[in-house]
């Protein structure tokens, strides 16, 4: 086996030094019913072409090549040759949480910098240095809050991201947290008075997000002012943090659960991600996750090292403030790599062409009558209501390499036949005439028409 | 202790931060120009920022250099040896990364149509289906985003059985050698935790389950092997009394690389357990994540997997079913952590079940070597045979020259080795815990073996060398109590 870096008369050798003639000895504890007295039914070890060979296999079976206008959570934005190129290096992907800060300096201080970048996009004081996703971060931030108030009512709009929802519910009703759903108004925005009644003083935690899965933004101060009125704290959610180039920071808010996948992570079929949890100083310890902090070394030389980890569960066991061990290094390392690469003025720029595009994108569809739903300012998310089922367009658009809006009637029955489009930076005009055109079936271009449309048009 | 000036004044070894070298007018990025009217910001008011106060702004290749430099000062598998015990940091394969980046892979979204999304999905069922094979279970969520997670499945899974049994129960059995993710999570699922004592041999006390075992424990929660890399010989026991008293026996799968092709929980009478995949399956460990935390199953706990669950039509298409009615729910946002699966998919590939079993033997064998090798100069903590790791005691040094654990492990970095895992196992007193994996040559074990030999020398002659290593790095021991006492955990502008 290639990995393997012992020949036979090697391992021979090795089991004498031991004092034993053959390797079965090793094994001789495991009682003789535990066993397996066979070969696992797996075939035998493959060569590199053939595990290639395999998997180009498997992805000529999914989409390739395809414009998509899926966002819903997991979002196309460019990613900088920069980033494979970096994290392709051993000393990054291949070390292990940074236990010893002297051989893992390097690791820290990106930690210590991401933290830094999450902290200047959020506006928030602390950050952590991950957790696995956005909707787990959420979850935490949510039992985060009940710790820090002592209290155990979720309000959550019904507009934050339907999985989300669904991972909070099954992380909390075990425990007996109620969490009640606070309904969107015609306009896409959370409904303000609803909400107003449904708070008491009992509430611990208000969770809004922002753009919302309709795209539609909040109104943080209302929201802030409303929750803080009942003691209660308010969670800002935000599924892609490309927005927070151009949106007001969620300032007022009090926890801030964010996920970071826009930010330079391949949407990979829902995994790996990030999320991360950013919140007010006051709330530092109860703040789950790793920490990098500031340190000297014994000869007064900056570094960093882990820090606060009284929190966690290898010091504290059953009393940690959460269960989590790693955290999403390497794509926290991603999001850091993308942020440096945009910076101050890019991520604006970047989020500008967001919302460029996908307002062009929306106007287009009303210019064809169909009916864009929401009123409310949106970001680069917005919900069609479409004449037919909305899967039923998938076939067409498959023949023109296209994904279109994500069906809602799943998640939202209330909301009948539309379909959530995301339009970033990556679309082209021309494709986003062509994606429109087939759902308005003002015209039906064969693929080769439609290619030179799109030809002409750039 | 050294007084000539390190690398203090070398600019590659003091590269600053992001923030610092940060200037006013320099980019590295560049859009493509806009093809649709501008966004008209100013229709936002005030829910746009004008902003973003103290976001860097650097030119490319300064960039390249920040993070190429930061690289440097650390140390990974790729390095050298790094036999951090239970942490299993074995060779990162370079052909999972270049299949996980395939195009229609990486770029795949996980709210495609399902017709669009067979290539993906045919790699989880294969993945699925090996991984069922080799635990020796009936049904498996991919889901969980790292071992915690997957923990946390396990004990919900148990927690909606005994449920739809009529009663949920209120305590989890837990042996002081556990990992301490395993009463974090019981606590997180709503359970009290009940301790239980090993005995002399370090493994399951028989006469404390037989006492603790009682109609109010949900699960035992049982690494095997365990966390002194001993097997539970009394596993079958073990299993018929949890079974036998209607609990349910979880296994933590994080040493399950001590037993691919040699033995399978599921003919041991194990009900769930979760598998690390960045442990035994070769994932890269990527500086702390991202992990996946498969759970596999016995047919009675089917029913309760998160949703969504990978099933076929009956066209013989895969899909993800959502309409689970007895599902415990979901565990969080997508599918699972694709391109993790994608990477274990190809190492089990590569492997085979040929080379499974080597890698199992290879790693036991390694594990075994060093013990036999450092046995005369270190106390092992438990005299019972172990398999992938092995602990020793800092007793002799402690006792010695008041050398403990840390400052061994210190002391092997400027040998050249990542340390071990310090201070763990809890029941082992100033633990030296060891695992060097198959990934290490019979060369370079013996490398390791001789700096290990020489430190115990050190500590004979000259403690203080010990005490105050490492002597090499860029930096020297940090001051952790007062990173704590006055954290600063962000940079700013003073």
């Amino acid at each position: 086996m290639r990995y393997l870096p012992k020949s036979d008369p090697v391992r021979q050798r090795m089991l004498r030094e031991i004092g034993i003639e053959n390797v079965d000895e090793l094994f001789a504890h495991i009682p003789e019913y535990c066993r397996l007295t066979r070969a696992l039914d797996i075939p035998t070890g493959r060569s590199e072409p053939e595990i290639i060979d395999f998997f180009r296999h498997c992805a000529a079976l999914n989409a390739a090549g395809y414009t998509s206008f899926l966002g819903a959570g997991s979002y196309y934005h460019y990613r900088p040759s920069l980033i494979d190129n970096l994290i392709s290096r051993g000393e990054w992907f291949t070390a292990y949480t940074p236990y010893q800060p002297e051989i893992s300096q390097g690791t820290l201080q990106a930690v210590f910098e991401f933290q830094t970048l999450v902290c200047q996009l959020t506006a928030m004081d602390v950050a952590n240095a991950s957790m696995y996703d956005g909707s787990t971060a959420m979850t935490e931030a949510v039992l985060m809050a009940i710790r820090v108030t002592g209290k155990s009512d979720i309000l959550v709009a019904r507009s934050v991201h339907p999985h989300y929802r669904e991972t909070l519910v099954t992380n909390t009703h075990h425990r007996g947290f109620p969490v009640t759903e606070i309904p969107f108004q015609p306009d896409g925005q959370i409904d303000g008075s609803r909400l107003e009644q449904a708070i008491t003083s009992n509430t611990a935690a208000v969770v809004v997000q922002s753009p919302n899965f309709f795209g539609s933004i909040e109104d943080w101060k209302t929201l802030a002012h409303l929750a803080h009125s009942k003691n209660a704290l308010l969670i800002a959610v935000i599924t892609d943090p490309v927005s927070l180039g151009l949106l007001a920071p969620p300032a007022e808010a009090d926890i801030v659960a964010m996920e970071i996948q826009g930010f330079g992570i391949p949407t990979s079929f829902g995994g790996p991600y990030a999320g991360v949890i950013a919140s007010k100083e006051r709330y530092l310890r109860s703040l789950p996750g790793r920490l990098a902090g500031e340190a000297r070394d014994s000869e007064g030389r900056r570094g960093f090292v882990l820090t606060l980890s009284t929190r966690e569960q290898h010091i504290r066991r059953e009393k940690a403030t959460s269960n989590i061990c790693t955290n999403q290094a390497l794509c926290a390392l991603m999001a850091t790599i993308f942020m440096s690469v945009y910076g101050r003025r890019g991520l604006r720029e970047l989020a500008q062409q967001n919302l460029a595009k996908a307002s062009y994108a929306a106007g287009e569809f009303q210019r064809q009558g169909m009916e864009v739903l929401f009123p409310a300012p949106r970001f680069h998310e917005f919900v069609v209501r479409l004449p037919r089922t909305a899967a039923g367009y998938q076939p067409r658009l498959t023949q023109h390499h296209m994904i279109g809006g994500l069906p809602l009637h799943r998640y939202y029955p209330e909301l009948g036949e539309t379909a959530l489009f995301c339009v970033t930076e990556a679309v082209s005009r021309a494709r986003i005439d062509e994606m429109v055109q087939l759902y308005s079936g003002q015209s039906q271009p064969s693929l080769n028409e439609s290619a030179l449309a799109g030809a002409r048009q750039e | 202790m050294s007084t000539t000036p390190r690398a203090a004044r070398h600019i590659v070894q003091n590269e600053e931060l992001l923030f610092e070298i940060s200037e006013p007018g320099k980019a590295a990025y560049q859009l493509p120009e806009l093809d649709v009217p501008p966004a008209n910001v100013a229709a936002l008011g005030e829910r746009a920022r004008s902003d973003i106060a103290g976001f860097p702004e650097l030119s490319e290749i300064e960039i390249i250099r920040h993070f190429t430099r930061l690289s440097t000062w650390n140390y990974g598998v790729d390095t050298g040896l790094y036999p951090l015990g239970s942490c299993t940091m074995k060779y990162n394969p370079r052909v999972n990364e270049f299949v996980a980046r395939l195009d229609a892979i990486a770029g795949a979204h996980p709210l495609q149509p399902e017709e669009l999304s067979q290539g993906a999905l045919r790699i989880m069922d294969l993945l699925s289906q090996y991984l069922l094979e080799i635990c020796g279970m009936d049904a498996i969520t991919l889901q969980p985003a790292a071992g915690a997670q997957g923990e946390l499945t396990g004990i919900l899974l148990i927690r909606a059985a005994l449920q739809a049994r009529g009663n949920a129960r209120r305590l989890v059995l837990i042996p002081d050698s556990a990992h301490g993710t395993n009463p974090a999570t019981a606590a997180i699922a709503g359970y009290e935790i009940a301790k239980l004592s090993s005995n002399a041999q370090g493994t399951v006390d028989m006469a404390s389950l037989d006492r603790l075992m009682t109609d109010q424990v949900a699960a035992l929660m049982l690494t095997n092997p365990n966390t002194l890399g001993i097997f539970e010989e009394d596993i079958h026991r073990i299993a018929d009394l949890v079974h036998q008293r209607g609990g349910f026996l979880y296994m933590d799968g994080a040493n399950m690389n001590a037993l691919v092709g040699r033995a399978r929980p599921g003919d041991f009478g194990v009900d769930v357990m979760h598998l690390n995949l960045h442990k035994t399956f070769s994932t890269p460990h990527g500086g702390g994540g991202p992990g996946s935390g498969p759970v596999a199953v016995k047919a009675e706990l089917e029913p309760f997997l998160p949703t969504p669950v990978l099933t076929r039509r009956p066209n013989g298409a895969l899909t993800l079913e959502e309409d689970r009615p007895h599902s415990i729910g979901r565990m969080r946002a997508f599918a699972g952590s694709f391109g993790m699966l994608v990477r274990a998919l190809a190492y089990i590939m590569a492997n085979g079940s040929d080379g499974l079993k080597q890698t199992t033997e290879d790693a036991v064998l390694n594990a075994n070597y060093i013990r036999t090798r450092l046995k005369d100069v270190y106390a092992l903590s438990y005299d019972t045979p172990t398999m992938h790791e092995c602990v020793f005691s800092d007793k002799l040094q402690a006792r010695k020259a008041d050398v403990h654990t840390g400052d061994i492990a210190k002391r092997l970095i400027d040998y050249g080795f990542h340390p071990y895992t310090v201070s763990f196992p809890l029941i082992a007193p100033g633990a030296m815990m060891i695992e060097p994996t198959e990934s290490a040559s019979k060369r370079e074990l013996d490398e390791f073996i001789a700096a290990l030999r020489a430190i115990a020398q050190e500590v004979d002659t000259e403690p203080e060398t010990v005490k105050t290593a490492p002597h090499t790095t860029r930096v020297s021991r940090m001051d952790e109590v007062a990173a704590a006492r006055k954290p600063r955990l962000r940079w700013t502008e003073d």
